[in-house]
């Protein structure tokens, strides 16, 4: 009866804790207000939506279209972006209140991140005037028009910082990647700022060993880009006979990753299990970069003694012949 | 005049040399991959990397013939576990090593049709061919194959922990090749079992 009685405390504390955990709520999630959800979902009716629907008064019907998917805008991951507090008119006009748009609307010109965030010091440590200057230097700008912009690769419906404040590095991977895939392997947009046909990366890069697993652990940035260690991101994008190809550059004590794909990681220069660049290790290993201080040692000690002993029996065999 | 014995036959031979050769460059290329630089390297990394792959694909496939020959000849009756007083025989080898050798005594176990290895080689050879070695050839087909290794045990990335099995047990597998080789110098004269491996005859 007495452990009855115990274990259906047990079972009563246990549940009623966690009846109290998953009922507790984290305050900080709490604390998400989007400012102007109410005004812009009159937008995301329908250009959240796959299909709209508006009252045709030529016909004085109810009309169920289907939305140029071109600009259908993903509102989950608007408000999950760093854009999510703005008002869809904040950018474009106020005009697009009416119904049916006016189609001259679609000429207005398009704000670029500069116009908002460049010589502004709240935005200072993201440094934008430094991106810029980057950029124009790189392959992107130079061999295109000023078709392209920063909008090419960082949407500003959906984007959000990544690997500044993203602890999980193949998210970061992911979402980074997929930026130069949007339009590497797309034709479609790749056609947009290009007659040629896009190279398949799959090919181009098919000297590459264990090409699965490059592609899952690393960027495209990491060897396309030209490393500042001033820089947060680099955007420098190189002409491909620039990339890096000596797989040393990364497969070294000295590895460059540690000054792009982890400079938002730990960077000390050793953990205290003694690994070297152990900021890799959560879940990737890179053969020479992640060698081991205690190992090193303890195998230079092994040896050592390994070679001493061989010499002293040696020594000692010779002396008593 | 004393008896010849034929205790290395021409299959456990060319295994021998082959796997020496193997061994030694796979040596060298692991090192050469380990302590890779961006300032100074022995070997281009991408050509370590291929010669290593290589030369272990080739070293499993001749470990393959050294465990047939063994299964099928004579010759793998020298690695079977031994009876009872095996701990004792080991601790008499060890002294005769230790000591013995210096004051000119016999050797203990000394080399017959039916007993090739004394019992220190036996531990160290059983335990080199069949736990080291086996260790070291499925790591590295592991990680030849990475995508095959569970992605993450209790938090550490599988490749990573694959990595140091195949690093520690090639290791010990080069700290057993150098005692070896200088055992191997304990003959009749320094260069006797050196010959014996090329011409068959102990």
């Amino acid at each position: 009866m007495t452990g009855f009685i115990a274990k259906s405390t047990i079972i009563g504390v246990m549940s009623l804790w966690m009846i109290v955990s998953a009922t507790a709520s984290n305050p900080e999630e709490d604390e998400i207000v989007f400012e102007n959800a109410g005004f812009n979902h009159k937008c995301f009716n329908c250009h959240g939506q796959k299909t709209y629907h508006y009252f045709n008064q030529s016909t004085e019907k109810e009309v169920k279209d289907r939305m140029n998917p071109y600009f259908v805008i993903d509102s989950v991951a608007f408000y999950q972006s760093n854009h999510r507090n703005f008002m869809c008119t904040d950018c474009h006009s106020s005009d697009y209140e009416n119904f049916p748009h006016n189609g001259e609307l679609r000429m207005e010109p398009q704000f670029t991140c500069m116009d908002c965030h460049g010589g502004d010091p709240t935005f200072a440590q993201y440094q934008f005037e430094r991106i810029e200057e980057e950029f124009q230097q790189s392959v992107h700008s130079t061999k295109h028009s000023n078709d392209f912009t920063c909008w090419m690769c960082h949407n500003p419906h959906t984007y959000k910082i990544n690997a500044r404040n993203n602890l999980n590095i193949n998210e970061v991977i992911i979402y980074d990647n997929n930026i130069c895939l949007s339009c590497h392997a797309d034709i479609n947009k790749y056609q947009l700022l290009s007659d040629q046909t896009n190279p398949n990366v799959l090919v181009t890069h098919d000297w590459l060993p264990n090409q699965a697993l490059h592609f899952s652990k690393v960027r495209c940035i990491e060897c396309h880009t030209e490393i500042d260690k001033e820089m947060l991101i680099a955007h420098k994008v190189q002409v491909k006979e620039k990339a890096v190809k000596r797989c040393v550059e990364c497969h070294s004590q000295n590895s460059l990753l540690m000054a792009t794909l982890y400079k938002f990681q730990t960077v000390e220069k050793r953990n205290k299990l003694g690994f070297f660049n152990a900021a890799i290790l959560s879940d990737h290993y890179i053969i020479g970069a992640n060698r081991n201080y205690y190992l090193n040692v303890a195998s230079l000690i092994i040896f050592g003694l390994t070679l001493l002993g061989i010499t002293i029996h040696a020594i000692i065999r010779i002396m008593s012949k | 005049m004393e008896q010849r014995l034929y205790l290395y036959p021409v299959w456990l031979r060319i295994w021998h040399w082959i796997n020496a050769v193997l061994f030694l460059l796979l040596l060298f290329t692991g090192l050469s991959l380990q302590y890779s630089s961006v300032e100074f390297s022995f070997i281009d990394f991408d050509l370590a990397v291929t010669m290593h792959n290589v030369s272990g694909i080739i070293i499993t496939i001749a470990y393959f013939m050294f465990l047939f020959g063994n299964m099928f000849t004579s010759n793998g009756r020298f690695y079977k576990a031994k009876r009872k007083g095996y701990i004792s025989d080991l601790i008499v080898q060890i002294k005769y090593y230790t000591y013995g050798i210096f004051i000119h005594q016999k050797t203990p176990f000394p080399v017959t049709e039916n007993r090739k290895f004394n019992p220190l080689q036996k531990l160290s050879y059983v335990a080199s061919m069949y736990f080291l070695l086996p260790i070291l050839i499925l790591s590295g087909f592991a990680l030849i194959f990475p995508e095959i290794i569970i992605k993450n045990v209790f938090g550490v990335s599988g490749i990573h922990l694959t990595g140091l099995v195949h690093i520690i047990s090639g290791f010990s597998l080069s700290i057993f090749l150098f005692i070896h080789v200088y055992f191997c110098t304990i003959g009749k004269t320094p260069l006797a079992n050196f010959k014996s491996m090329i011409n068959g005859w102990h």
